[in-house]
């Protein structure tokens, strides 16, 4: 099964993405990970690396960041790594949701996966 | 250990304590426009880095550069960790055959693309490329076409740091942090562009006091020190 990564800047905002995303898909492994290390706000390669070890089963992991340098570092840990990840550009809630739904599907690869949580881009809230 | 590492291992150490030095200056700037981070982190991130290289055994050059880069990266916190860091890490292999001003130079390059590349931000989006970039390119330049020694090279780099900075005052940014801020970032200067001159400077003064060069001001272009010179285009 595909594995899921959801990077925060804050450590609580993480876990409360993945708390939420992990409702609709209880097989799926998501790690949470984000905060400098120390309690304080920020994102460190080393520690998205060791959730992108957690998170892989084997088939891939899908990467859903927050800002800026949550892509820069979590680029950095999948460039470093040998697990095979991809980031998907999208929410990062919205988006951990629908990769969680999706990673549950017998067929799904890391790029269906991906496109599902890129898909979150065009959800409507207002008018859906 | 090689001269070119003890010269890397000294100027590491010159740019720890310039970015300690100058703390607060940073912070104050990234409070502006950023999270108040940069200096604390910058400061942080190249005193590791000095105490990292003084732990390694007889290394060479690229070792010593590689290994700054690997402790930004897991030291600093925020975009600065792997836009300094990784770049670093990955401009190192530029050295592995030793220090030259062409290996300095495409030291240089390799370092700028890669921080352009992460970061995806080009001159004048109010960032630390808006220094890095002519700085880079003026070294090159100096360098490859004008056949300047790499010190006085170096401080003409420090030259067009420094207008690179000043140009990110008055613009409004459209990468990074700062950019969430919008028109409200006008009228600040960018705190990765100043401590991007900050280490173009230290660098350079290091290379003028181990090179032993009299290094006349980058501006004056008929100093009797460099007789062979262009004069600026």
């Amino acid at each position: 099964m595909i594995g899921l990564v959801v990077v925060s800047h804050s450590e609580t905002a993480a876990a409360g993405i993945v708390e939420v995303a992990a409702e609709m898909a209880t097989d799926v492994r998501i790690e949470p990970v984000g905060g400098d290390g120390s309690g304080g706000i920020g994102t460190v390669p080393d520690d998205i690396q060791d959730a992108l070890v957690a998170a892989d089963d084997g088939n891939g992991v899908v990467v859903l960041v927050d800002l800026g340098s949550a892509v820069m570092n979590a680029e950095v840990a999948i460039e470093t790594s040998d697990v095979e990840a991809a980031i998907a550009d999208g929410p990062v809630l919205e988006g951990a949701v629908n990769a969680a739904v999706a990673a549950t599907s017998p067929s799904a690869t890391l790029e269906s996966v991906r496109e599902q949580a890129e898909a979150a881009r065009d959800i409507d809230k207002l008018n859906g | 250990m090689s001269g070119a590492a003890e010269a890397a291992i000294e100027a590491i150490e010159a740019v720890a304590e310039r970015l300690e030095a100058e703390r607060d200056h940073l912070t104050d700037l990234d409070s502006a426009i950023g999270d108040a981070d940069h200096g604390g982190n910058m400061a942080r991130g190249w005193s590791k880095a000095v105490t990292a290289v003084a732990d390694l055994d007889d290394p060479d050059v690229a070792t010593v550069v590689e290994t700054v880069g690997r402790t930004l990266l897991s030291e600093i916190g925020g975009a600065s960790g792997p836009l300094y860091g990784g770049s670093i890490i990955f401009a190192s292999t530029e050295l592995e055959d030793g220090l030259s001003a062409e290996s300095a130079v495409a030291f240089a390059e390799t370092y700028l693309e890669k921080v352009q590349d992460r970061g995806g931000a080009a001159v004048g989006d109010g960032t630390m490329v808006d220094a890095l970039t002519p700085a880079v390119q003026t070294f090159k330049k100096s360098i490859e076409v004008d056949d300047i020694p790499p010190a006085r090279a170096l401080a003409k780099a420090v030259d067009a740091a420094e207008r690179g900075v000043a140009f990110t005052v008055p613009i409004r940014v459209s990468k990074g942090r700062a950019s969430y801020l919008g028109w409200r970032s006008v009228g600040h200067q960018d705190p990765g562009a100043t401590s991007t001159l900050f280490i173009i400077e230290t660098l350079s003064a290091v290379a003028e006091d181990r090179l032993d060069v009299a290094v006349e001001s980058a501006t004056d272009a008929t100093s009797p020190t460099v007789p062979d010179e262009e004069p600026d285009a």
